[in-house]
């Protein structure tokens, strides 16, 4: 927290609300049967319907209707009994009918919430609407600047086109103070932690498949009325959602300060440098002419059907965290920590295939997050199994690695090396246990260093670590040290 | 086999005077081959299209292809379908696989579709013979072929004047023998009002009867894909060929498709209620085209129906509804067409951003009645102007369909003039689009409501011996009473006259007719 944020918050009551998009992982497109896939060769999966070709008609996907009403129910929203879609009529090169089929004032779910929490305290989110729409295309501008501007020429690839997209508005949350970044990102993370859970989508944030628009506005204390908001688009990171709402606090309160008023108007998110810049003011905000979509019949879905679904609902987030603690037996910092990391699933199989919990949670929230950092992507997307992890973990109980060598067992398994047994085996990593090389080696430090063990000898056991470094050498680091140092000093003083 | 109903007694030497339904049965019953049907069509084309200009692209090889396979099928034994090698034409507003689709647009000029209509496939399936895609207005918007951006269509009753719209181009070609079945698409009028002054039977079933995949929209609400024929058994066949449920439409209707043919068979109004709308008679119509409707509902009167004059209230609001609604979906509907994709691309010079190739290309690619529907629909679904326009309008559409509803209790079928007057003059209407939209007058409320409407000849109008449509209207799903009381009105007519009406029709050069039977 810089100090022009928490001067920012001294003086003025932030008010946050959040719309989040998140892509469904049905296997088919909301209105065609083309494949529902991420990175495949741009526009192979495409037909008539999604490219919006003259003559072609939608119909609706029914698992896109399910998960959405799945999604509702966990959020505790009414489940309408009969809506209807529109056209949302705007113009853009990746848009291929120029309209998007969305749903407007009759969406799916409504009037729902979701606890989340925050330092151990539990904030209750309120949640407008739950509503259903088509993804749009994705341009690619080729030129030296990578955006529109200045682009030689610009691609676009239709797979995502007609791809269902969940769009989850919460309420206006005041109240939050200082608190509002943090709030924010606890928000998306627990509704990301909801769309995992239901089984909806897989939520791959660096992939675009959960984007957020997030809107901000001060109120000065005291005041009873709210300010101005500004919507910043496109913020798709947990961290940089925390940063965005940080960013347009202070933004805001600048302008407040020097006597300015916000503008309303959507901004956009730079991850690079953490703020926001101007995108359309409300003066020029685009008339969507929304209109009832005519291609498509209202969905009308059955109550046994609603019920069928609410009834075969998972183990929410929060209940399955409050079990796993318990399970754990792990202190709530270390909980928040594992969730914030992506990482209590992860921990809690790996425990399952036989790791204490405070192994693997050290393994999965140290070496496994840095390389995961390292390589920019989620922890679970890491190509090695909690099975590899807790192999690892039992390896290194029963003294055939040390923690040193279970690093590099880790690198192999992670370069693709096959399984903790075969990286071992191939890279010959296992510790060096046995006696008669070992011995040969400490004799031979001795010889070499008189001296030292001299000193070892006379009670100056500090002195070993030179003792132990010669015979790691000796043995190219894989000896045991703690085991070295046992065997030397039993050797030269009688006793460990 | 040849049946009676069919006149295969006395069909004439020329092949393309025969109706449809005879020249299945002689298909089937191997008396003419497809091949040979479709070859005097195609040489028919050949020699009346130029004054005529119904069609925008004739596929010569894919008919001469289709043909040749119903040939090869009937050779194996296999089982035909009812209008198997039966040439058709094609209104230019459905996608095919093999021919271009223009919509009578410059925007689309060329566009080859990737995938066949769902009609299209069901009319390949059942091995009718698509000899081509015809003339039509502009995206389907207008009533005279003359704002396609190919040049209009011809009347073949009287070339100088138009032969009805949107769907003139399949009109023109069921009218000039050019082919015996036709294709349209029905969104204010556009099957009955060209059916109407061409002389022709036309049907607009029921919405959502007919699937609209592969039809390029103008109003989706609206649209209706119907035939086009020269007696009212022969759409009666194409009807059940082209109906029934389509997966692929969602507004398509998962219902039995009427019994539409025995319907056209039975021919039957004895003791059939049907009520005369006092709303779609009188001012703005022609006096001749009212003499024939009049007498029309006579002779229904003598052939036993029960004839009553009901009132609909709200049809008067029908018009200004429709050119709310239509505007507004196909405002919506023709945005995608904006260089990006398919079609026309203007001004992309390399320096030019997407969103001014987007408007040069729409600029240059629409014509200026779709640009004005565009504005109109664009302006009527503002913020702001939606509850009193859009959302007026559908209430609007709410209290039509009431009309229907309540006079429907007291008939089972409606009857109106389809057209305030027989063909206008090439040229008579360009310049004023209130005119035009007037020969909808009488079919729109139909469209507004959903149900399905045609339209029969009742005789050609004194003053300008043009043919004059009657329009029977019935419930939703109720297509059959449509057929059937227009077959009573076509057996009585055809036989007071002795012979169908169309034979009086003398546009088209006839001299060179005679040599009809050069093809076979």
């Amino acid at each position: 927290m810089t100090a022009a944020f928490d001067a920012a918050v001294a003086s003025y009551q932030p008010v946050i609300g959040l719309e989040t998009h998140v892509e469904l992982g049905t296997t088919t497109k909301m209105f065609c049967g083309c494949a529902n896939v991420f990175g495949a060769e741009p526009n192979s999966a495409v037909c008539p319907v999604c490219l919006g070709l003259p003559g072609s008609l939608p119909v609706i996907n029914k698992a896109a209707i399910e998960y959405t009403i799945r999604i509702g129910l966990a959020l505790h929203c009414s489940i309408a009994t009969w809506c209807r879609f529109a056209r949302k009529n705007y113009f853009y090169p990746d848009m291929p009918k120029n309209f998007q089929i969305s749903q407007y004032d009759e969406p799916l779910c409504t009037d729902g919430w979701l606890d989340v929490e925050v330092g151990g305290q539990v904030v209750r989110i309120g949640i407008e609407r739950v509503h259903l729409e088509e993804d749009t295309g994705k341009s690619r501008h080729v030129g030296t600047s990578g955006r529109i501007h200045g682009a030689e020429y610009s691609l676009v690839d239709y797979n995502r086109a007609g791809i269902p997209l969940v769009e989850v508005v919460s309420k206006p949350i005041p109240g939050t103070g200082a608190l509002a970044p943090v709030v924010a990102r606890a928000y998306v993370t627990e509704l990301r932690d909801l769309m995992r859970a239901l089984g909806v989508s897989d939520v791959r944030m660096e992939q675009g498949s959960l984007r957020c628009d997030v809107n901000t506005s001060l109120t000065p204390a005291g005041s009873a009325e709210w300010g101005k908001r500004t919507e910043t688009k496109n913020v798709n990171s947990l961290r940089s959602v925390e940063r965005a709402v940080m960013s347009e606090i202070e933004r805001q309160a600048g302008i407040l300060d020097a006597g300015g008023r916000v503008i309303q108007e959507t901004r956009h998110f730079h991850e690079d440098s953490g703020t926001t810049t101007p995108g359309r003011s409300k003066e020029e905000a685009q008339d969507y002419r929304y209109f009832p979509e005519p291609d498509l019949v209202p969905v009308a879905p059955a109550t046994g059907w609603v019920e069928q679904i609410g009834a075969a609902l998972p183990e929410l987030p929060a209940a399955r965290r409050a079990r796993l603690q318990a399970e754990l037996g792990l202190p709530e910092r270390d909980m928040t920590a594992l969730r914030n990391a992506g990482a209590l699933d992860l921990v809690a199989e790996t425990v399952r295939a036989g790791a204490s919990p405070a192994q693997a949670r050290n393994w999965w929230l140290t070496e496994l997050s840095r390389r995961a950092n390292e390589a920019g992507i989620e922890l679970d997307a890491l190509p090695v199994t909690p099975a590899q992890v807790a192999r690892i973990c039992a390896m290194v109980d029963s003294g055939e690695l040390t923690n040193k060598l279970a690093r590099q067992v880790l690198d192999g398994v992670l370069a693709g090396e096959g399984s903790p047994d075969d990286v071992v085996a191939a890279r010959g990593l296992a510790v060096v246990t046995d006696p008669s090389v070992l011995a040969a080696a400490i004799d031979d430090a001795i010889a070499a260093n008189l001296e030292v063990a001299a000193k070892v000898a006379s009670g100056k056991e500090a002195a070993v670590g030179a003792l132990i470094r010669a015979v790691m050498k000796a043995t190219g680091g894989q000896a045991d040290a703690a085991a070295v140092r046992r065997l030397i000093l039993d050797r030269l003083t009688g006793s460990p | 086999m040849p049946t009676p109903g069919d006149g295969s007694m006395n069909r004439p030497s020329d092949l393309t005077r025969w109706t449809a339904a005879e020249m299945a049965a002689a298909v089937a019953a191997g008396d003419v081959s497809a091949a040979e049907l479709t070859e005097a069509h195609l040489q028919r084309i050949a020699r009346t299209d130029v004054q005529v200009r119904a069609f925008l692209h004739v596929a010569v090889d894919s008919a001469v292809a289709a043909a040749s396979a119903v040939d090869t099928k009937r050779a194996a034994g296999e089982l035909l379908g009812p209008l198997a090698g039966v040439p058709l034409a094609l209104k230019d507003v459905f996608t095919t696989i093999d021919m271009p689709t223009t919509c009578g647009s410059r925007i689309l000029a060329g566009w080859q579709p990737p995938y066949d209509a769902t009609i299209t496939r069901r009319l390949r399936a059942a091995g009718v013979v698509i000899l081509g895609k015809t003339n039509m207005d502009e995206f389907a918007m207008g009533s005279s072929t003359e704002n396609s951006a190919f040049g209009p269509s011809h009347n073949p009753w009287d070339l100088d004047r138009v032969p009805g719209g949107s769907s003139g181009g399949s009109a023109a070609a069921v009218a000039a023998y050019q082919a015996p079945l036709g294709i349209g698409t029905d969104t204010g009028g556009s099957i009955r009002q060209p059916a109407a002054v061409c002389g022709l039977v036309g049907v607009k079933p029921t919405y959502g009867g007919s699937s609209r995949y592969g039809l390029v929209a103008f109003a989706s609400s609206l649209d209706t894909p119907g035939p086009l024929t020269r007696t009212v058994l022969d759409p009666a066949l194409l009807h059940e060929v082209i109906s029934g449920h389509d997966p692929c439409d969602s507004t398509s209707l998962d219902a039995p498709v009427p019994p539409v043919v025995a319907a056209a068979r039975h021919a039957d109004v004895a003791g059939l209620r049907v009520g005369v709308v006092s709303e779609l008679s009188g001012d703005g119509y022609a006096s001749g085209v009212l003499r024939r409707f009049n007498e029309a509902v006579e002779l229904l009167e003598s052939l036993g129906a029960k004839v009553t004059e009901v009132s609909c209230p709200h049809f008067g609001y029908a018009l200004p509804a429709y050119y709310l609604i239509a505007p507004s979906e196909c405002s919506s509907n023709l945005a995608r067409f904006d260089a990006m994709r398919y079609g026309l691309r203007v001004g992309d010079d390399g320096t030019a951003s997407a969103e001014q190739v987007m408007s040069q290309t729409r600029a240059a690619g629409f014509g200026a009645e779709v640009k004005r529907r565009i504005m109109l629909g664009t302006y009527a679904l503002s913020s702001g102007y939606y509850d009193a326009y859009y959302g007026k309008a559908q209430q609007v559409r709410t209290l039509i369909a009431g009309d229907f509803a309540a006079a429907f209790e007291q008939v089972d079928v409606l009857v109106s003039p389809t057209t305030p007057t027989t063909a206008f003059p090439l040229g008579e209407r360009v310049d004023d689009p209130m005119a035009m939209y007037l020969a909808d007058l009488a079919t729109i409320p139909c469209n507004l409501a959903g149900n399905a409407a045609l339209s029969v000849p009742c005789g050609l109008a004194p003053e300008d011996a043009l043919p004059v449509g009657l329009q029977i209207m019935a419930p939703v799903l109720a297509d059959e009473r449509v057929y059937r009381v227009g077959a009573a009105v076509e057996r009585a007519l055809d036989q007071r006259r002795g012979h169908p009406l169309l034979k009086e029709a003398n546009g088209v050069d006839e001299a060179d007719d005679a040599s009809g039977e050069a093809g076979r």
